[in-house]
């Protein structure tokens, strides 16, 4: 096995017993890029000199015995709308080609003492808005199970990244499904944890009330590790949750006896590919031979939420977006005739098709006039569904469901028609709207592609939501498959 | 309920963005598109239901209003497009 498909723990054991080195282990990632690059095209800016310099003093705390910290000297890749100190951070857009920090998000500090290792910043849907990394100014990552689909988004590097072995994990953020989404359609585990259970400090907003970071890897107990490094309230984010943080690798016990699952029926309709619900009826039979139970339960609202979702996360990016004008940062426009005529035409530079669009949806639905009908009316519906969150949680340790209605479409098949588009996060965005933890881990692959299944845990039981995704994983192979490169 | 070109044109306006023609066209059908099907959130009658603005109970933050360290002043210019004597230059405001 090479280095780079080793977990979490091995990569330890291995450091301290200084069978490997950091260096090597760097230097593997960016020959490992060096290799599939061309064809998966995940990374937007690399951080060589930094990485290489970090590695080496990591070890020489190895050679110590003083590499105590959770991830030391282990690389990561990092989404690139998550601020990163004096690295080029894009959030894949023109906008921000040429921005580089001058300070570090509370993520990125956190994996810094945890000893993790940016080795650099992964493409991604420009602003996160987006399922398919069509939307990036700058390149498509590709799926690397079959280079001619997508990689999901809109952390379609990040899920691509861990899936063709580049890195062995990274962060994403996960507004309605972005996390998720693309974890599935790359055949890896991406876990969305409770809004506020992670701060969003340096985390470029998009809709704060529904952001959230989180990480991307190839095992659940590699998921627990990195939520570890960077989980708890931070007093630079007052939306971050003051809730005690367990210990989340020491919850995966393999125990799943008299768990109880509850199967939303509306995740298992219509819409939903007759292939990737098979594997998901399969996934149900290895937890009932675990000893937990399970039963159809109805969540009323779900087909309500993409529409609410689109009003106000787009309400939300229309006015956190304004803050691109030209003045501070980023694109500006050569020989404006004044300052509105500065900021219109820097933002009609800089921005690409999508992010327009949410803008255009998002201020429409703010404005006079149409708030009521629109904005407040979405938000009410939101606490429908999230009520049927509570309900469900209150009778179920767990909700089980697909994590996407189908697997990865080709490049080029969704992107005239943003409907279309907006239904393939139909699963994930519901979650997000109640603002729960769910976790998107491998169950089998239909004609050669990866299908996800979701587990969708009680606010802030992200050790049970790990523990119950551990045990399925435990007892079966689907997170072993790799893609051919 | 549909939007006419004129609310496009409008919403523009707020949102500081020039489109070009062809875009107007292209998200004046799209953003009906996307209108419509919302209008689907009307099936529910939600009179008696209360808005959720955020899943958590939110409360306002308040510290000690003391100094702390902060960028420099040449931290937070390093990005600046435009600047001059450590300030954000743009172009006149007044005549």
């Amino acid at each position: 096995m090479t280095i780079l498909d080793m977990n979490v723990a091995e990569l330890k054991q291995r450091l301290k017993s200084r069978d490997l080195s950091s260096s090597e282990l760097v230097e593997a990632s960016y020959a490992r890029i060096a290799e599939t690059e061309a064809s998966i095209q995940a990374f937007l800016t690399l951080d060589e000199d930094r990485a290489r310099t970090a590695a080496k003093a990591w070890d020489e705390q190895y050679a110590k015995g003083e590499a105590d910290s959770l991830l030391a000297g282990l690389p990561i890749g990092i989404k690139d709308n998550i601020v990163t100190d004096g690295l080029r951070t894009t959030c894949a857009s023109r906008f921000l080609e040429n921005f580089v920090p001058v300070y570090d998000s509370s993520v990125s500090r956190k994996l810094k003492e945890a000893g993790a290792i940016t080795i650099g910043k992964l493409n991604m849907d420009e602003f996160a808005m987006g399922g398919s990394n069509e939307n990036s100014a700058y390149q498509t990552t590709r799926n690397p199970w079959d280079t001619n689909r997508v990689p999901g988004g809109s952390s379609g590097g990040s899920a691509a990244s861990v899936a063709a072995l580049q890195v062995p994990f990274s962060l994403g953020s996960d507004t309605g499904g972005s996390i998720r989404q693309p974890a599935s359609y790359c055949g890896i585990v991406g876990l969305k944890p409770t809004y506020g259970r992670v701060s969003r400090y340096g985390l470029v907003a998009f809709a704060s009330s529904l952001d959230q970071i989180g990480p991307l890897t190839r095992t659940v107990e590699d998921a627990a590790h990195v939520l570890q490094a960077i989980a708890g309230y931070d007093q630079m984010d007052s939306t971050s949750a003051n809730v005690e943080v367990s210990s989340y690798p020491s919850a995966l016990t393999g125990d799943v006896k008299g768990l109880r699952i509850g199967v939303p029926k509306e995740y298992m309709g219509e819409g939903v590919d007759p292939v990737v619900k098979a594997k998901i009826m399969e996934a149900l039979k290895v937890y009932e031979s675990l000893g937990a139970t399970w039963e159809e339960v109805s969540m009323p609202h779900t087909e309500y939420a993409v529409a609410a979702y689109y009003l106000l996360a787009s309400s939300e990016a229309s006015s956190n977006l304004a803050r691109f004008d030209g003045v501070r940062y980023g694109v500006r426009a050569s020989s404006p005739d004044n300052l509105l005529d500065l900021y219109v035409k820097s933002r009609s530079e800089g921005f690409g098709q999508e992010v327009k669009r949410r803008i255009m949806l998002g201020t429409y639905a703010l404005s006079s006039g149409y708030y009521d009908a629109f904005y407040l009316k979405a938000q009410k519906v939101r606490t429908l569904i999230k009520r049927d969150f509570d309900e469900a949680l209150s009778r179920y340790d767990i909700l089980l469901a697909p994590t996407a209605p189908t697997t990865a479409f080709k490049i080029g098949e969704q992107v005239d028609n943003p409907l279309q588009m907006y239904m393939n996060d139909i699963l994930t965005i519901p979650v997000s709207l109640a603002g729960v933890p769910a976790i998107s881990i491998p169950c089998g692959l239909a004609d050669g592609l990866p299908v996800g299944l979701q587990l969708i845990g009680k606010p802030f039981d992200e050790a049970g939501l790990l523990k119950a995704a551990h045990a399925y994983e435990q007892h079966t192979e689907h997170h072993k498959l790799r893609p051919q490169l | 309920m549909s939007i006419r070109l004129e609310n496009v044109e409008h919403v523009a306006r707020l949102a500081r963005l020039e489109l070009a023609s062809e875009e107007k066209d292209r998200f004046l059908g799209q953003l009906n598109a996307i209108l419509n099907y919302a209008d689907k959130l009307n099936e529910l009658n939600t009179d008696d239901v209360a808005p959720t603005t955020h899943v958590l109970p939110i409360h306002n933050v308040l510290r000690d209003d003391k100094v702390r360290e902060s960028l420099t002043i040449e931290q937070v210019m390093k990005n600046a497009p435009e600047e001059e004597e450590g300030q954000f230059l743009v172009p006149a405001v007044l005549e």
